[in-house]
């Protein structure tokens, strides 16, 4: 029992706090916890579906399926919350105006969160269909009853999401003034994690070459395998022992957003020169 | 011309051979890899077929060798590894992490 619930837990751990990422990143959003939980809703069907279609899976592109269909779905995860920066950039002033009143605009909010919710489908599908290819293992080898196995999952879950909530009610202790500089910045670096692990698969699928590998090894102080490595890795995309190409993703990503967020907000801005206008933050 | 003939038949069944030794094959039978140590050679890439023939899923891991793949149960599955540098480098089944465990090791 306790063996699965430390699985499930790892497991549910990225995920938990990818969405307590996005839940406070999008607050003064209306109906947002609709839509975040429409997002988990989405991911477990989806885990469900991949769990179920892994043999399949695994057959496609030369036994490569796998590996292309995380990085893919790395890559979609990766856009979208660009767009949810670039976004941000522009309006995230207003929802911290407006943070404290019901309100927004709806229709902006809503193509927003549709966005996010794909992020969160992402999120939740990766780990869960592997938690659930793990706990059909657990059932069919028979070597744990249902009843502790059943309690070993829905403990490592419940911790997992615990944590999640815990960084998010961390998140909005962050004063108004602060907040959505902060949530950016942690988006950004969420981004740019996934794009190195989206390299990862495709080094394993060896399409791309890894360039220097390691570049560095960590390990000795905070390896993968522990929980720290596991939150790191969820949140950064952290890797005690990276490829060079895998960082050239990170960077490249990180460049981009920042380049895109300062784009829009040249755009938005009025004609006045943008030297001289007030800084609020 | 000999000497010749020979050298070149020498280097091609030495090709032959390394490229027949950059394919590999690892059992998982019971939760265990057989076998738990592979050598491969340094500084190439190499191809590992993972034969899962317990009916469990399992998933091959390796923080070191950065590779992470699901292998459903009763299915084969290939990873790329390295190139990878002179040493040793562990890998574990994350679902049953206390029998399954190995090391490739690069020479």
């Amino acid at each position: 029992m306790f063996g699965t619930a430390l699985i499930v837990f790892r497991e549910t751990l990225e995920a938990a706090l990818i969405v307590g990422i996005v839940a406070a990143a999008t607050r003064g959003i209306p109906g947002r916890f609709r839509w975040i939980a429409s997002g988990i809703g989405a991911g477990i069907l989806g885990s469900l579906l991949v769990a179920a279609g892994a043999g399949a899976l695994s057959q496609l592109a030369q036994g490569m399926g796998q590996e292309l269909f995380n990085a893919s779905i790395l890559g979609v995860a990766v856009a979208m919350l660009a767009w949810h920066n670039i976004w941000m950039s522009v309006h995230g002033r207003e929802l911290a105006a407006n943070a404290n009143r019901i309100g927004g605009d709806i229709r902006t909010g809503a193509k927003e969160m549709s966005v996010l919710l794909v992020v969160i489908a992402i999120a939740v599908l990766r780990e869960g269909s592997e938690t659930v290819l793990f706990l059909y293992g657990v059932a069919i080898s028979g070597n744990e009853s249902s009843a502790p196995m059943v309690a070993g999952g829905a403990i490592g879950l419940a911790g997992g999401v615990a944590v999640g909530w815990l960084l998010f009610k961390g998140l909005l202790r962050i004063p108004l003034r602060w907040f959505f500089s902060a949530t950016s910045f942690l988006v950004l670096l969420l981004a740019a994690g996934m794009a190195s692990q989206a390299a990862r698969f495709l080094i394993q699928a060896d399409k791309i070459p890894s360039l220097a590998a390691p570049l560095w090894d960590t390990s000795w102080l905070v390896s993968n395998s522990s929980l720290v490595g596991k939150a790191l890795q969820g949140i950064v995309g952290y890797d005690a022992q990276p490829a060079g190409m895998q960082m050239a993703f990170f960077v490249a990503v990180l460049a981009a957003i920042v380049a895109g967020m300062a784009w829009a907000r040249r755009r938005a801005e009025p004609q006045a020169p943008a030297h001289t206008a007030p800084n609020p933050t | 011309m000999y000497r010749l003939a020979a050298a070149v038949l020498a280097s091609a069944s030495l090709a032959a051979f390394a490229a027949a030794e950059s394919e590999l094959s690892v059992v998982i039978e019971n939760h265990k890899f057989a076998p738990e140590r592979i050598e491969v050679p340094a500084g190439k890439k190499v191809k590992l077929t993972i034969d899962n023939r317990d009916a469990t899923p399992e998933e091959f891991e390796s923080n070191e060798m950065r590779i992470e793949k699901v292998i459903p149960g009763k299915s084969k599955g290939v990873v790329w590894l390295g190139p990878l540098k002179a040493g040793e480098y562990k890998f574990f089944g994350e679902y049953h992490e206390k029998t399954a465990q190995g090391v490739v090791v690069a020479k």
